[in-house]
């Protein structure tokens, strides 16, 4: 009943995730919700790197999952940056003006 | 082991090291040597040295090429491709910096930003728009084209006081990188079909395929959603407007121009190079996007009040007039795409500039109404505004008009009838809207107003951008020449 | 058996974390979540053999990048938010873009896997080296640049976060 795991099982994972992550980016209102979503898509991609490498028997994939996690961090350090400054300067703690309303 | 750092990769490394050692040059300096705001300004002569080295690398890189008649030097085992093509972009990047640095330190001082970080920004962007221009490599390019984004990320949320710029900045950054994220999936799809990060070895793997292969549909797929992204081509531009309106006019004036044209030059390296072969399955789908640019920039254009804003969308159409040239695809066309960069950097660029100018101390001057009566005010900068716009909306004898030649040209000899129809209707559309200006500045009653800022770097740049606007226009040789390097690769 | 039971264990973890992470109404919640996806996809990295990305994995994504954004759900207070309506207007268009891109994808996938795997490429032979250090080898020989351009990065993520989020610079 159980077959062997495939390069094509972690593909379809990969597929999925990176679905998940997409649908989280274009529906949440929450910008620390989206930043976490584009989490998922970079997850998605090293998944896809990792088992690309492995079937090529080389290390370039996780050389390049590497660099991904790298951006991944850099990402999220000037995008909490900015939420911090939006944050500073709402006097109004309107909850609402915290989310993007519009695209 | 072979040897990692010949003197071939340091040739092609100079003017990357010069643009990141000035970068850092200026941050140190900033905090050590000039801690009064008002000395501050003489960084811009750092950047000003940094940018001549840079200049001097590139230069000596072009002297190489052309007195060994090669056609490309390749350096770090294919990762660093200097060939006609990089340094036609890299010649463009130095000139919009050193004319987005020279106009940048009145405006911030109005604004009260005006901070070191700001031109080491300018600087390690350049450095990252080099990669982009000159990678041939999957890793550099994505890794270039995140330095690039991170330094406009925080210059548009540069004016850290406004709310308005804090919301474009965040909103750029979070579709931004969720652009990168998905063109990074596509380059994880290109890296399994060939097992290689190499540009070439892609494009061999990909040849092998068919060009409808769904594999390689996929990684085209996803990789053009973030290069269009980039490019702020629609569906893919909903955070240019705000992103443009938001940020400060000068850092906008850099991503009109400095972030398209380098995001232009990794969409040739990549849809040229290992999608080439797939041209069948990407050409309906560049159609698409090329045509709702064209709609929906110059159609949302119409009813814009702020000149940045309708500023953004007329750049979104530009993205669609040179997604054509590509679409078009012969010699011709990429030649066209090549002047048409060339000729948007310089005029987009100097309609920013007259923009920048008409912020004083208390008076935003964004808007079209801020422009009313301009004629009579300071004719000096009506004219150049009027230069600039006809050559946007493509009229003789202005840059624009050749830009927009070239195109059609190419249109009409690949036999794209309809899209060449379709694109000229948009500039009857186009000059409808430039003209709302034009009428403000011409015919509207003046409104009393204080003069407009003007500092000895404006006059430069404004003088440089028009009168390049002009003579692209009127004798164009020599700049077809130069877009005819480009296409050495 | 085990590597096949173990996967799915893994998966489940990563994609219900993943669906967890964008449905939760408190962004604390996704955040523990996101954890949880990322600790399955350390465990898939190690399925695959990428130790060292595994290490990675947990001490830079969970120890760094979700502590940072924990860090940050905390200092801006986002309790309000949470009451909120926490799908935007367009939500179904977005839903059915993905849904359609979904579909390609399964497509995609279905079709040309088998096309993606050219036969199964030679395995190296079982080196003394581990992991870790094949990786270095590599790194910094043949991907010396753009490690160096990763260090320009990573200043402008430091400058960049300083500029952005300190009162007076």
């Amino acid at each position: 009943m159980l077959h062997p795991i495939t390069n094509a099982h972690f593909l379809v994972l990969s597929a999925a995730l990176l679905l998940i992550g997409t649908i989280g980016v274009l529906t949440r209102r929450n910008m620390v919700v989206i930043l976490m979503s584009i989490e998922l898509i970079l997850n998605a991609v090293n998944i896809n790197l990792v088992t690309f490498s492995r079937h090529f028997g080389d290390v370039h994939g996780q050389i390049f999952a590497i660099f991904v996690i790298t951006v991944a961090a850099a990402e999220t350090a000037v995008g909490l940056g900015i939420l911090i400054a939006l944050f500073r300067n709402r006097e109004t703690v309107l909850a609402d003006e915290v989310d993007l309303l519009k695209w | 082991m072979s040897q990692f750092y010949t003197s071939t990769d340091h040739f092609v490394l100079v003017p990357a090291i010069m643009l990141a050692l000035f970068g850092c040059a200026v941050l140190l300096f900033d905090f050590f040597l000039f801690p009064e705001p008002r000395q501050r300004k003489r960084l811009v002569w750092f950047l000003f040295a940094g940018e001549i080295f840079t200049a001097a690398g590139l230069w000596r890189q072009q002297a190489f090429l052309a007195s060994e008649g090669l056609p490309e030097i390749t350096a770090f085992q294919g990762t660093l491709t200097v060939d006609g093509f990089s340094l036609f972009f890299n010649w463009i990047f130095v000139a919009v910096s050193l004319l987005v640095a020279i106009v940048s330190w009145r405006y911030l001082e109005i604004e009260g930003e005006h901070h070191g970080e700001y031109y080491g920004l300018i600087l390690l962007a350049q450095c990252g728009m080099y990669f982009l221009a000159t990678g041939t490599d999957l890793i550099t390019l994505f890794i270039g084209l995140e330095l690039m984004a991170l330094c406009f990320y925080v210059m548009v949320g540069f004016l850290r006081e406004r709310k308005r710029s804090n919301e474009a900045a965040m909103k750029y950054l979070l579709l931004g990188a969720f652009s990168s994220g998905l063109m990074v999936y596509g380059f994880s799809v290109m890296y399994g079909l060939a097992g290689s990060t190499k540009l070439r070895a892609v494009a061999a793997a990909i040849a092998s395929r068919d060009a409808w292969d769904p594999v390689v549909f996929l990684a085209m797929a996803t990789t053009a959603v973030g290069v269009l992204f980039k490019v702020s081509a629609a569906p893919f531009h909903m955070w240019a407007p705000d992103a443009y309106e938001g940020a400060p006019t000068t850092v906008t004036a850099f991503l009109a121009v400095g972030s398209k044209a380098a995001s232009f030059a990794f969409l040739m390296r990549i849809f040229l190079g290992p999608l080439e072969t797939a041209r069948p399955a990407w050409e309906p789908l560049l159609v698409l996007v090329a045509v709702l640019s064209l709609t929906i920039g110059n159609l949302a254009a119409i009813t814009q009040n702020n000149v940045k804003r309708l500023l953004a969308y007329s750049s979104i159409s530009h993205a669609g007039y040179i997604l054509l040239g590509l679409i078009a695809g012969n010699a011709t066309g990429l030649k066209g795409m090549a002047v048409y960069i060339l000729v948007y950097a310089f005029m987009t660029l100097g309609a920013f500039l007259v923009v920048v100018a008409l912020r004083r101390e208390n008076l935003i001057g964004e808007d079209i109404e801020d422009m009313a009566g301009l004629m009579h005010r300071s004719p000096g900068y009506a004219v150049l505004m009027l230069i600039f716009l006809l050559s946007l909306a493509g009229i003789p004898p202005t840059a624009g008009f050749i830009g927009k030649y070239y195109i059609f040209l190419a249109l009409l000899e690949t036999s794209h009838y309809l899209l060449a129809a379709l694109a000229a209707l948009y500039v009857a559309v186009a000059i409808y809207y430039y003209f709302r200006i034009v009428r403000s500045m011409f015919i509207s009653e003046a409104v009393a107003a204080p003069p407009l800022e003007s500092t000895v770097g404006l006059r430069v740049a404004l003088a440089v951008t028009g009168v390049l606007t002009l003579a692209i226009g009127v004798y164009p040789e020599p700049f077809l020449r130069l877009a005819q390097t480009s296409l050495v690769r | 058996m085990a590597d096949t039971i173990l996967f799915y264990i893994f998966a489940a973890f990563v994609l219900g974390g993943g669906v967890l992470t964008v449905t939760r109404r408190n962004s604390v919640h996704s955040a523990l979540w996101l954890i949880v996806s990322l600790l399955g996809t350390a465990g898939l990295f190690l399925l695959r053999q990428a130790e060292f990305l595994f290490a990675v994995q947990i001490i830079l994504y969970i120890g760094g990048v979700v502590l940072l954004i924990l860090f940050v759900v905390m200092l801006v207070n986002l309790d309000e938010t949470a009451r909120l309506r926490q799908f935007n207007k367009a939500w179904w268009v977005a839903l059915a873009c993905a849904v359609v891109v979904g579909i390609e994808i399964w497509y995609v996938l279905n079709r040309g896997l088998e096309t993606l795997e050219p036969g199964e490429a030679p395995q190296t032979a079982a080196t003394i080296e581990g992991n870790t250090e094949r990786l270095a080898d590599v790194l910094f020989s043949e991907y010396l640049l753009p490690f160096e351009i990763a260090s320009l990065l990573l200043l402008v993520a430091i400058v960049g976060s300083v500029v952005m989020a300190k009162k007076r610079i």
